[in-house]
């Protein structure tokens, strides 16, 4: 799906939220995701210059989850250790839907570097 | 899709229902739509309703104190009213806890939390002038 | 026929009947042969397996996890967890499959005749297939045991803790035992839904029956009674034995406001203080 209007993040996050629904998600595992979908989702817009997010249902072994990833070919982070620190914002907020992110997700990867853009996935096992 | 959010007057206070999804152009609308209208009907409360919302980011949260700090200003109190659980629990693991910020649980709470705020300010006013 | 193809796959693909009447034989004069289950559901569960493992296109490598043996694997896992939920063992469940192989091997004996070594390798591939199709019967069966465990103890935890209606707008819920990270959440979310359901306006959670409070447990706590503050609600925290003051002040764990009371009724009359209840004796 693609991510470059402040209404693709409201597509993105009820894209989502069906998702979780139809994975069987309980409610808030349903509501962490979704937050920490619009958290992404709002960091690619603004932040990445838009880009792209993914949507997966994952299994690994006998457990089920929803993976997203969030990539975009913006400026990228040059501080992944700051970047992550909670609070941290490069202007307007940026840290704090990473590190937000983080916290509602049982699986976080990010990948970023400048002039490379940035790729952020999580994982919400069921 | 909505483009404004409606703001109802109740007496000397304000009633924002907040629907559904809200882009974030939406909620900065909004921030615009209640100060000006507080300022211009010299509102004493505004009741935020968010028992519609089913997420709640770290945007949304700021809006929300975003507005409560800006309507303080303008002298008026809000309370923010039917949060879901689900939501409660998720900002807390978020860490956004929003100080200073009233909550109530429904409505009704959150009016009478509303006319005690106004009636105390009233009695401090009152005896200021004595 | 392809090289990689495996033979038994090949055999089942080509739709013979006569393997799946000889599993069937075997069935019925194994331990799996069971009054939970009719003739007529043995039957369609063995033609169903037969089928989806023809059509499945494993190879001689045997590995079972590809895209085209996903039907194979569903089906594998369905027939585990119906099987569990019946009161199976895991034993029996197996048995299922590998009562499989005598079929197979005396297919294999007859089509291979006339090359002992090739019959070998064949009969050794078919037995490592079975054996990997076995196992994989046998781990989704412990899972499904494990999840039927699991929504048990959901379940007793539902009744083991109760949330109680104190008076008009005081609620109370008695913690009993030791609370890890995911009771602490089962708890807070049906704690948070009857706050919301009766209008509660003070919660008040004992915690006389915990044993021990450390680190994870006080932030478990303190992240209940701050939802409970966001959903518009307060939340008074009971039974704080002098122990467990004294480890909160060692961890250096900040209560940050939250009201702590010695009892229970300690909390409620300071609940119904707070409510604007006044609680009176008429005079004699």
């Amino acid at each position: 799906m693609e991510l470059r209007t402040e209404q693709d993040i409201v597509r993105a996050r009820q894209a989502v939220r069906l998702a979780a629904q139809e994975l069987r998600l309980g409610l808030v595992d349903q509501t962490k995701i979704v937050t920490a979908a619009s958290e992404l989702a709002r960091n690619t817009v603004i932040h990445g210059g838009g880009g792209m997010m993914e949507l997966e249902v994952v299994t690994e072994g006998l457990k089920t989850g929803l993976r997203l990833c969030f990539a975009d070919e913006g400026p990228g982070i040059a501080d992944l250790g700051l970047a992550m620190t909670d609070g941290w914002t490069s202007g307007t907020g940026l840290g704090l839907g990473l590190t937000g992110a983080k916290r509602l997700s049982n699986e976080f990867e990010l990948d970023s570097a400048p002039g490379r853009g940035t790729r952020v996935t999580v994982t919400r096992w069921k | 899709m909505m483009d404004r959010i409606p703001i109802l007057q109740v007496g000397e206070f304000l009633l924002v229902t907040i629907q559904g999804d809200m882009h974030d152009q939406l909620a900065l609308s909004l921030q615009d739509d209640l100060t000006s209208r507080i300022e211009k009907l010299g509102s004493r409360g505004v009741l935020l309703d968010i028992s519609a919302l089913d997420m709640v980011d770290s945007f949304i949260a700021r809006m929300i104190a975003n507005i409560s700090g800006m309507a303080r200003i303008l002298g008026a109190e809000t309370v923010v009213v039917g949060m879901q659980p689900a939501v409660a629990i998720t900002l807390v693991e978020l860490g956004l806890t929003l100080p200073g910020v009233k909550m109530a649980l429904n409505a009704e709470r959150g009016m009478a939390m509303l006319r005690t705020a106004q009636a105390q300010e009233d009695d401090l006013q009152n005896v200021d002038q004595e | 026929m392809s090289k990689s193809e495996n033979q038994m796959v090949r055999i089942l693909k080509s739709g013979d009947k006569e393997i799946l009447n000889d599993w069937l034989n075997e069935l019925k004069s194994s331990a799996s042969a069971d009054g939970r289950i009719s003739a007529s559901e043995l039957q369609s569960h063995a033609k169903e397996f037969l089928k989806l493992l023809g059509e499945s296109g494993i190879e001689k490598s045997g590995e079972i996890s590809s895209a085209g043996a996903a039907p194979l694997r569903t089906f594998l896992e369905t027939l585990s967890r119906s099987r569990a939920v019946q009161g199976f063992t895991s034993e029996q469940t197996a048995t299922f499959i590998f009562s499989l192989k005598r079929p197979i091997f005396n297919r294999l004996r007859r089509d291979f005749s006339k090359d002992a070594a090739r019959l070998a390798e064949e009969t050794m591939l078919a037995s490592d297939l079975i054996d990997r199709l076995g196992l994989y019967t046998v781990v989704a069966f412990q899972k499904s045991r494990e999840e039927i465990i699991s929504r048990q103890e959901a379940d007793m935890l539902e009744l083991s803790t109760p949330v109680v209606k104190l008076w008009q707008g005081v609620l109370a819920l008695p913690l009993i035992g030791t609370l890890d990270s995911a009771r602490t959440q089962v708890v807070m979310e049906s704690l948070l839904q009857k706050i919301v359901e009766t209008g509660s306006d003070i919660a008040i959670i004992d915690i006389t029956g915990v044993p021990t409070v450390d680190t994870l447990v006080a932030q478990h706590l303190l992240k209940t009674v701050t939802a409970i503050r966001l959903m518009g609600a307060e939340c008074i925290i009971t039974g704080v034995r002098p122990q467990i003051a004294q480890t909160v002040v060692h961890l250096g764990i900040d209560l940050q406001g939250v009201t702590t009371k010695a009892t229970l009724a300690d909390g409620l009359s300071l609940a119904l203080k707070r409510l604007g209840f006044v609680v009176s004796k008429p005079k004699a």
